[in-house]
């Protein structure tokens, strides 16, 4: 009975309050591997709308993070189209930045080298006040000079989003940022991630296979299936920031969700 | 009380340096006992190395030897570093030239001896020339896969930011491989100082190799064919210590740490 109620509240149009950020239509991905073709997504369409927080959940390897790679312009799709801001995306930008997990930091420069990375078209003066700001935003003051290999996975962590957020991007897209770290760093990360986007209200495309993560995080939970993926439902989080995750309102979304994915790894 | 950190430091250096003392005591009562000569005594061949010098050939030799040697390597790796490098990144000019590669590695650069007297003659040309050919296809191999191991998110975060080509080759492909190719760098260097020994004992009239095969040939002078072991023995460790010291450059560390 539970279930049924949380799928009658499947939304798949935007609410009407927001304008659409990112539109997929029609996303189909079949990669060919030793004369194999692989359909690893199937039939997406998915709205995004602006300073939305949306999480992709899926099980693992179903290809949530190949349709994160789709939307931000890795990878092209074999048929369908990507548009954000009503412009076809044919590539990488700098307006939207891909967070990796905290693999994606340079390793060559320091903490102020990776955050000023994106930063090469400013004037130095500008680019220092950048560095600083987003130092102190992530905390990673006393650190200025320090080499990543000296930091903390979550530290890391903290200085890929700082680098992502000091090009001023309005959409981020975070591939299981989290899912290296231990649990009470990643509590503390989801936490500092709120408060960022909060603060600065970007676009955030989050990919997870965490459902917590999903029901703590997101405006709306979009659940895959497993291989090829297709969206199975959108959730929408009604509860406001921030969450008490012992709730009862929380404990149902959730339960609803992890039913979906059951069933997703039974069909 | 604690050790200081000099004394643990000093230590340390002392450790590897008694050994060696240890080992020539060991080397020369054992040549005082033998009953018929196998190996000059160590006294013997530090009076080889003082004769050396005092003929002027010691100098003379050493630099004989380490020209040929930074000739040929420094054109191999002018001309290999690029090759490697744009052969990785262009995936598609690895698929038709690895195969010539891989047939070419495993001749030795040895083999190519009577080539290279062929083409250049007797001479300086012809040792320099098989120390570029020991060289080269390392160096074009090191830099090759140095490319390939760039992690794709590295390349990835470089074009989200917006780099252009040319940006992404000087600010992403330059540093992550830097620390592999300075590795690569210092074995090559390893493998032309080996090379450079044997080219000299057929090739030329001067230079450590030549000292070698000469002693023997002109008088059995083995604490001269020793003191030419040992002085490439040395001048290979300082070369590698000068190698491995930009290793410590802060910005490439990260290249060379454990985990």
């Amino acid at each position: 009975m539970a279930t049924e109620a949380i799928l009658t509240e499947v939304a798949i149009k935007l609410k009407s309050s927001l304008k659409t950020k990112l539109r997929a239509e029609g996303i189909d991905m079949v990669f060919t591997r030793d004369s194999n073709k692989i359909q690893v997504l199937q039939q997406i369409d998915l709205e995004v709308g602006e300073g939305e927080f949306v999480c992709l959940l899926g099980p693992s390897g179903c290809g949530k993070s190949t349709l994160l790679n789709v939307l931000a312009g890795f990878i092209s799709p074999t048929t369908g189209q990507v548009r954000i801001d009503n412009e076809p995306v044919c590539g990488p930008d700098p307006r939207r930045i891909f967070v990796f997990q905290e693999r994606g930091v340079f390793p060559w420069l320091t903490v102020e080298g990776n955050i000023s990375f994106g930063l090469f078209r400013l004037l130095p003066e500008e680019r220092n006040q950048r560095i600083a700001r987003y130092v102190k935003l992530v905390g990673l003051q006393g650190f200025e000079k320090a080499y990543p290999q000296e930091l903390s996975g979550g530290m890391k962590q903290r200085l890929e989003v700082a680098r992502a957020l000091a090009v001023n991007p309005d959409m981020l897209f975070l591939d299981e940022p989290f899912g290296a770290l231990d649990s009470i760093t990643r509590l503390v990360m989801r936490r500092e991630l709120l408060r960022i986007w909060e603060a600065e209200r970007k676009t955030i495309i989050f990919v997870t296979h965490d459902i917590d993560e999903a029901v703590q995080l997101a405006d709306r939970v979009v659940v895959m299936s497993a291989r090829p993926a297709r969206i199975q439902g959108i959730v929408d989080i009604d509860i406001a920031h921030p969450r008490d995750i012992s709730s009862s309102r929380y404990l149902k979304l959730r339960d609803g969700i992890f039913k979906q994915i059951g069933m997703a790894h039974k069909v | 009380m604690a050790e200081t950190v000099q004394a643990i430091k000093l230590r340390r250096r002392i450790k590897p340096l008694a050994f060696i003392v240890v080992l020539l005591v060991i080397w020369h009562v054992a040549a005082n006992h033998q009953s018929f000569h196998i190996l000059p005594g160590p006294l013997a061949v530090a009076g080889g190395i003082a004769e050396l010098a005092e003929h002027g050939l010691l100098l003379k030799y050493v630099v004989a030897s380490l020209f040929r040697v930074i000739w040929g390597y420094v054109m191999a790796a002018m001309l290999a570093v690029p090759i490697g490098l744009a052969i990785g990144w262009y995936k598609r000019s690895e698929m038709a030239l690895n195969p010539l590669i891989q047939i070419f590695r495993p001749i030795s650069p040895l083999a190519w001896i009577p080539i290279s007297i062929l083409w250049f003659g007797v001479g300086d040309m012809a040792a320099i020339f098989l120390i570029f050919l020991a060289s080269l296809l390392p160096l074009i191999v090191t830099a090759m896969n140095a490319v390939n191991g760039i992690p794709q998110v590295h390349i990835n975060a470089g074009r989200n930011f917006g780099l252009n080509q040319r940006q992404l080759v000087y600010r992403v492909l330059f540093p992550a491989i830097a620390p592999q190719l300075i590795i690569g760098l210092r074995i090559t260097l390893g493998i032309a100082w080996l090379v450079v020994v044997a080219a000299e004992m057929i090739a030329v009239n001067s230079g450590l190799g030549f000292l070698i095969v000469d002693a023997r040939n002109a008088g059995n002078r083995y604490d001269l064919v020793v003191a030419g072991m040992v002085l490439i023995g040395v001048i290979g460790l300082m070369l590698d210590i000068g190698m491995r010291s930009l290793e410590k450059i802060e910005s490439l560390r990260w290249g060379y740490s454990e985990d």
